[in-house]
């Protein structure tokens, strides 16, 4: 019978199937880190669990570390879930990348850089965002502590298989428009809510054209329109990526995995619940006014009148997305000008968005009164970017460059917007108060993020050369 | 886990749509590594603002939280969850959630019943009318009732049966060890191992 990528990779982690029970699927990787964990840990020893399988689960700091200082954190309460993370690690005998470690960093940027993912995989987090390894035709989905707790004691979780959609990206990304922009438009397309109960598969020639970096910032966001996992198929692009890296597989073990991951794309003739299309030639810099990441609009747009939309839910919603945003309806997007600029996150802190960021900044300054924060997914991310030099042309524009961390995605570090203050931000999420209490997010690209901290209100690259800029 | 098989409570009508995790509990309040006392973070921010319905005290005491689509969306945290259960709700109502919440939600006996919007519409007007308005959530019947009416919900035998039974799944899926043993005897070799 013919099968999807998903199907394949669910099949072969069955453990235990019966009727009217979900199935019980064995995960092959768990990733930790300090935030969803300490209750975790907590439960297995107030029943007297062990950790089944330390030699499948890693963990990192990432969330609470600071990006300024490799050494001190300031803050009582981060302190401590820090250290509860490193005493739970040693208790139970789990590998910790803890800050200053040269491995450390975001989780979703950890572990694929030591090609700890790999295809056909099944792999969890207590974090929303795990869906980002689906890149590598992976099954990753996030998770909550109890699971947490669940796959520590048993390595295996309780799961209902999900439908299945087939999210088909046509033609190709025209120049200066990016899987960021991509994977906005999208979830504008089908609203928060529209792949909520689907295992999704993003395909076609403009996801075959991605780097892994790209499919990794389209597979991270699955979770913004309310997917289960993102998972994209692996081929060349996804075998090249991992050769050599640290954990990935050598000599015939290395062919015996390349074998195996060839065998796993979709099948023809395999059916999906659901099809979604994209026109990839038709997109362009993409961008959010509004409090949740469907609220998006093309940035060459303005902002939109809250009853133009179609639903009284949709309206409501909208209606108090202006207000938090302090926007009026019709100002043009490029109008907007932001007080902090963050290029960062596990959706894109890796070296190519870093590598995008500067060649925009290269010769140019950051403008007057405006802050920008430069934050590798990752310490080796870090030192990549500084042996290619990077960090000399954010800090000569006049950009913060930083230690590596979940820093202004989330207002659990020091770094956070100040109320009132408006972002344009690499990250994920423009929830009200995500990046700070009364802080307002506009999502965007490395690319507008780069150009925008130029200009000082959100830009495309583009709009640099008119003005001449350079 | 608490066993439920029927609550009745009053409600809090929530009319909004896309409450994501973040704003059921900020990240400041994720720093902790307890996992009671979370009560003082639900919807911190939202009730600093004295017209915030959470802050009138008709609605003293519910334990039925009304709200609109899209419920839960975003973070994984479960903070969300034990927020609410600390709080004092039991059940949430709304005509959809994020995947995450949900099931992290029954996993700790808080009961998210997905009914149509306009069901969620009725009761937020019975409630305004009169916040006294008693909601019965009866998980045997699958069904929610309230001034007169009553509205079926779906939720799979085996989730239910589980919240009725008040089971922990750690337990459960332990019965299946042999099973989970005999699996790791054939993975492939080339698969990872960290340590």
């Amino acid at each position: 019978m013919s099968r999807t990528l998903a199907q394949k990779v669910w099949d072969a982690h069955v453990v235990r199937r019966a009727d009217g029970e979900p199935d019980l699927l064995y995960i092959d990787l768990h990733l930790l880190h300090e935030v969803t964990s300490p209750q975790a840990f907590d439960g297995l020893r107030l029943a007297g669990r062990k950790v089944r399988r330390t030699d499948l689960t890693i963990a990192t700091e990432d969330h609470n570390t600071p990006t300024d200082n490799l050494l001190t954190i300031a803050d009582p309460v981060s302190r401590t879930q820090i250290e509860t993370l490193r005493r739970n690690c040693a208790e139970f005998g789990v590998k910790l990348h803890p800050l200053g470690d040269p491995q450390q960093g975001v989780v979703h940027v950890m572990g694929p850089q030591q090609g700890l993912t790999q295809p056909g995989m099944t792999i969890v987090c207590g974090d929303s965002h795990t869906s980002t390894h689906g890149a590598f035709g992976a099954l990753a989905f996030g998770i909550g502590t109890s699971e947490v707790e669940h796959v520590l004691a048993t390595q295996t979780l309780p799961q209902a298989l999900p439908k299945q959609m087939a999210v088909t990206v046509t033609g190709e990304l025209p120049p200066g428009v990016s899987a960021k922009d991509l994977i906005l438009a999208l979830i504008t397309q089908e609203g928060t809510g529209g792949g909520r109960g689907y295992v999704v598969e993003y395909r076609g020639p403009a996801i075959e054209k991605l780097s892994m970096e790209g499919r990794m910032t389209v597979s991270n966001m699955s979770i913004e329109w309310g997917a289960k996992a993102g998972l994209i198929a692996p081929d060349e692009t996804t075998f090249a990526w991992l050769k050599g890296r640290n954990f990935a597989p050598e000599g015939q073990d290395w062919d015996d995995a390349v074998a195996y991951w060839r065998s796993l794309p979709t099948d023809d003739g395999a059916t999906f619940d659901k099809e979604v299309f994209l026109d990839a030639s038709a997109l362009t810099p993409f961008v959010t006014w509004g409090t949740n990441p469907g609220q998006g609009a093309s940035l060459d747009a303005v902002i939109p009148d809250p009853e133009s939309f179609a639903s009284e839910s949709e309206r409501a919603a909208a209606r108090r997305a202006v207000e938090y945003m302090d926007l009026t309806p019709g100002t043009p997007l490029r109008d907007l000008s932001v007080d902090v600029v963050f290029v960062g996150s596990c959706t894109n802190g890796r070296l190519e968005d870093l590598r995008t960021a500067a060649d925009v900044l290269r010769g140019r300054k950051v403008a007057d009164g405006v802050r920008m924060l430069v934050v590798p997914g990752s310490a080796a991310v870090r030192e990549q970017a500084e042996q290619e030099g990077l960090h000399e042309v954010f800090t000569d524009a006049g950009a913060e460059w930083r230690f590596a961390g979940c820093s202004m995605c989330l207002g659990m570090n020091p770094d956070t917007l100040q109320p009132g203050q408006r972002s344009a931000s690499t990250s994920n999420r423009n929830f009200e108060g995500r990046q700070g209490k009364g802080g307002r997010t506009h999502l965007v690209s490395p690319a507008v993020a780069a150009a925008t901290a130029v200009t000082g209100h959100l830009s495309a690259p583009a709009d640099l050369d008119a003005v001449g800029a350079r | 886990m608490e066993k439920f098989t029927v609550h009745t409570g009053t409600a809090v009508p929530l009319r909004r749509s896309n409450v994501d995790t973040d704003q059921i509990i900020p990240a400041v309040y994720l720093k902790r590594v307890t996992r009671t006392g979370f009560e003082d973070g639900l919807f911190s921010a939202w009730r600093e603002d004295p017209s915030f319905v959470l802050n009138n005290p008709a609605y003293a005491g519910a334990s039925v939280l009304v709200a609109g689509p899209e419920f839960g969306t975003g973070s994984s945290r479960e903070h969300a969850v034990w927020a609410l259960n600390d709080y004092g709700f039991r059940v949430v109502i709304s005509p959809r959630y994020g995947d995450i919440f949900r099931g992290n939600s029954l996993k700790q006996g808080l009961l998210t019943v997905e009914l149509p919007q306009a069901a969620v519409e009725t009761l937020w007007d019975l409630v305004e009318a009169d916040p006294a308005t008693a909601i019965e959530v009866d998980l045997a019947a699958r069904e929610v009732r309230a001034g007169g009416q009553s509205w079926a919900f779906e939720l799979d035998d085996f989730l239910r049966w589980r919240l009725m039974e008040g089971l922990d799944d750690i337990g459960l899926t332990l019965r299946h060890e042999e099973a989970i043993t005999a699996f790791e005897g054939h993975r492939p070799a080339f698969g990872v191992l960290v340590g």
